[in-house]
């Protein structure tokens, strides 16, 4: 039996350890850990509540965006209004939200997740006329090779000109994904940390010129994931077909939906969404409606107070209790129905598809025909890649209708009463899945603030049945095959796009040796 | 190419959320690639080393490349840190990697390539000031870098650059003033070791809707016409270029897209300037607009 520990996990949002125990170059048991503490939840305590919009943002400079939406969300419910946002409102919401997604996307793929498959030391032999590789040439040849090495080796499997290919796009997804955030700061103001969602809508007027230039900024980044994003995420996947074998996880998935297309609806879980949400399992494929009600925090396996364990996020609390007995994570366990369950992009997808919408089974059959690869092969390292890409043109595709949709003229805002005492809950999915954040006011001001983000759902610790999180889950059983270079481990990591500063207000220091953990 | 000169930089997140990082990858021109990859400066090239959410290695070898540039390039690097340091506890709220058994904070290592390094940028309010993280109750004990070098008695120079998240602009343009010019006169800096050249205008005297508060026509709820200083705006004690550089390529910037200004490059952020959409109080307005400089 050996142990693989990863600390630092790069190329993520964030501080995460990973510790697989190896037994004959086969995973019998992971853990995770995140490994920064700031409380956001402490901090949100007792301030004005529509201050919550912006100080949730700070949870995550790479999703803000989601934040806001959930924030916004929350606040609505929490202040009467939430069938009273004007449509323009709803619609730039989703036109803000939407940028971030496709900036998220292409920056996970080319930028935190490609240097697992793609070598770029292969530009070296470069002779051609390109020239960001000719800079990507020259770059190597001065002989400084940081950020790109050090890293694993050993196991880079595209040929010479398809990693030439992929460095190309690389740089040019640093292009793409800046304006994606152009499109954002349109109507959000400045991103990250957009000013533009607030409850009761947004602050920003749309006018033709801002339609225009938002437009063609998306066209843009449309031809992009067309004929670049998506064909590279396919030749990687037939370079890697064996990553459609691993990390399969716990096959249940969870989604609360995004994009609302109806803003007259006020319980969120009924509400029309462009991608809908709802439970299903890999099993069956049947999906089922949520029921926010399920949803329960366990800790038995985390460092906090027994006295918090079970709660429903609204009911919930964050009160530390560092080197409990049988503990070793600061995330919580949250588990529907008493079920593990995943988030992301590939559980929207994988509902979608199995209600029958018709663009997502054509794009997600299209895809899995090219490769010859069946529908299981969704529930994998690979499949939750191909996920994503996929996803990113639909939300694209969608985009381009939704901003033709503005009315210059129309309100976008709605005002309302700060009530004294209030309850709300926002749900919605981000870029790396379910997102859930529930507030409680008390004279004016916030009582209590709870986030249930995706990450902790994803990198959860066993729950109080001893049962691993989804990303401990996918670890488990998979073959090393060179210790020293656990491609496989940090491929199937990097698969969930994990943002450990989301999950943050809940992770706190590890502890791998209770005995030694050295707090209080 | 091969006598360019090599600049390395290690840039060190502690209590953070990541947006500095994003924010700097929307820098325009130079774009992040001409900063990163090209000569940035003829003759002139950023060695990135270390950036946990850039670099391609993982685990063990990525610690090792902090050690290697305390080692081998003490006094020649620069270092970028992003976000505030943990100090709560002994530092255990903030770790990152291990030493044979033991968990090595945030906190230690950020005093060790301080110590090491030829200059220090403070990128984002939460590492100019303690920020988001640090704001109250400060459940892990936070606090900017400029304090914590203070108490752990590192004497290294330390530039600010805040801002939630700052301008790339800021960041790029402070690196190219390091390149160029070497280490930032006395009278670069404004008291708060800000580059003058980046903060010393205020907000409300470049803003477009000045002349809605000179005649008094302010506006009631949000997204309406007129001056937002009724709903909020922190502009009159704010000091940055935003109004007159723009952000995201020049697409917008707060106050454009109909928000007050949150005051997010200031020491008061978020707790001095709060509730962010309730008018400043006079008292407030008066003791940091007065001297411009509230401190926590």
């Amino acid at each position: 039996m050996g142990k693989i520990i990863i600390d630092p996990i790069t190329r993520i949002e964030g501080h995460l350890k990973i510790e697989a125990v190896v037994d004959g170059g086969e995973v019998k048991e992971a853990r995770s850990t995140g490994t920064l503490f700031r409380g956001m939840e402490l901090i949100l305590r007792g301030r004005d509540p529509r201050d919550a919009q912006r100080i949730t943002q700070r949870i995550c400079g790479v999703c803000p965006a989601i934040h806001g939406t959930a924030a916004a969300l929350n606040l609505d419910s929490a202040f009467g209004i939430a069938d009273k946002i004007p449509d323009n409102g709803r619609i730039i919401r989703n036109l803000i939200l939407g940028s971030n997604f496709l900036q998220s996307h292409i920056l996970h793929f080319y930028h935190l997740a490609a240097l697992d498959y793609v070598d770029v030391t292969a530009v070296a032999g470069y002779e051609g006329s390109d020239p960001a590789l000719n800079s990507v040439k020259r770059f190597i040849e001065r002989g400084e090779l940081s950020p790109f090495v050090p890293r694993y080796e050993g196991d880079y499997r595209l040929s010479p000109e398809a990693n030439r290919q992929a460095v190309a796009h690389y740089v040019q997804a640093l292009d793409m994904r800046r304006k994606a955030h152009e499109m954002l700061a349109i109507f959000g103001g400045k991103m990250p940390h957009d000013v533009g969602i607030v409850a009761g809508g947004v602050t920003e007027v749309p006018t033709i010129d801002k339609i225009a230039a938002y437009l063609w900024r998306l066209n843009e980044i449309r031809d992009f994931i067309d004929t670049v994003y998506i064909p590279d995420v396919l030749a990687v996947a037939a370079a890697y077909r064996d990553h459609f074998e691993v990390g399969r996880g716990c096959g249940n998935y969870l989604a609360y939906g995004v994009f609302d297309l109806d803003g007259r609806e006020a319980d969120l879980t009924k509400r029309q969404r462009f991608l809908p949400g709802g439970t299903i399992s890999a099993a069956d494929l049947r999906p089922n409606d949520l029921d926010a009600t399920k949803i329960r925090e366990e800790v038995r396996h985390s460092w906090y107070a027994d006295s918090s364990d079970g709660r429903h996020p609204s009911q919930g609390e964050t009160s530390p209790q560092p080197g409990k007995d049988g503990a070793y994570s600061w995330l919580k366990s949250p588990r529907y129905d008493g079920g593990v369950y995943e988030v992301g992009p590939l559980a929207r997808m994988v509902l979608a598809y199995a209600r029958g919408d018709g663009k997502v089974r054509a794009l997600v059959d299209g895809a899995l025909a090219q490769l010859g690869a069946p529908v299981e092969a969704l529930f994998s390292a690979l499949g939750r890649v191909a996920a994503r890409a996929l996803e990113a043109k639909l939300v694209a595709d969608a985009l381009a209708d939704w901003v033709l949709q503005l009315k210059p003229g129309e309100p976008v805002y709605v005002d309302y009463e700060l009530p004294d005492e209030a309850e709300g809950m926002g749900l919605a999915d981000g870029p790396r899945g379910a997102l859930g954040h529930w507030i409680s006011i008390k004279d004016g001001r916030i009582a209590n603030y709870q986030c249930v983000v995706p990450t902790t759902w994803n990198a959860s610790p066993r729950d109080n049945r001893g049962r691993p999180g989804p990303v401990e889950q996918a670890l488990q059983g998979v073959k090393v095959r060179d210790e020293a270079n656990p491609f496989e481990l940090v491929r199937i990591v990097r698969s969930f796009d994990p943002c450990l500063a989301c999950a943050v207000h809940l992770v706190t220091p590890k502890g791998r040796s209770l005995g030694e953990f050295r707090v209080f | 190419m091969a006598n360019a000169q090599e600049h390395p930089l290690i840039w060190f997140q502690g209590a953070s959320c990541s947006g500095c990082s994003v924010s700097v990858l929307n820098s325009v021109s130079p774009k992040i690639q001409n900063v990163l990859v090209d000569e940035v400066l003829p003759g002139q090239h950023v060695n990135l080393r270390f950036h946990q959410t850039v670099m391609a290695g993982s685990g063990e070898m990525t610690l090792k490349v902090l050690e290697d540039a305390e080692r081998r390039l003490a006094g020649a690097y620069f270092l970028v840190m992003e976000g505030a340091v943990p100090t709560a506890e002994g530092g255990v709220y903030g770790t990152l990697g291990e030493r044979g058994d033991k968990e090595l904070t945030i906190a230690d290592q950020v005093e060790e390539l301080g110590r090491k390094a030829a200059a220090v940028i403070a990128l984002g309010t939460c590492a100019a000031f303690g920020g988001i993280p640090a704001a109250a109750p400060n459940p892990t004990g936070c606090m900017s870098v400029k304090d914590f070098f203070a108490w752990r008695k590192v004497e290294v120079p330390v530039i600010n650059i805040p801002g939630c998240p700052p301008h790339p602009d800021w960041f790029v343009g402070t690196v190219a003033g390091l390149l160029l010019a070497g280490l930032p006169k006395p009278d670069d800096l404004d008291a708060l070791l800000r580059p003058k050249a980046f903060y010393s205008s205020m907000i409300h005297e470049h803003c477009p809707r000045r002349a809605y508060f000179d005649e008094g026509k302010f506006a009631k709820k949000l997204s309406d016409p007129g001056c937002l200083l009724e709903l909020g705006c922190k502009g009159p004690v704010t000091h940055a270029d935003c109004s007159l550089r723009l952000w995201n390529g020049g697409t917008n910037w707060c106050i454009g897209a109909g928000s007050p200004c949150h005051g997010c490059v200031e020491p008061g952020f978020p707790d001095v300037l709060a509730p962010l959409y309730e008018k400043l109080d006079e008292a407030t307005l008066a003791s940091v607009g007065a001297s411009g400089r509230k401190g926590r």
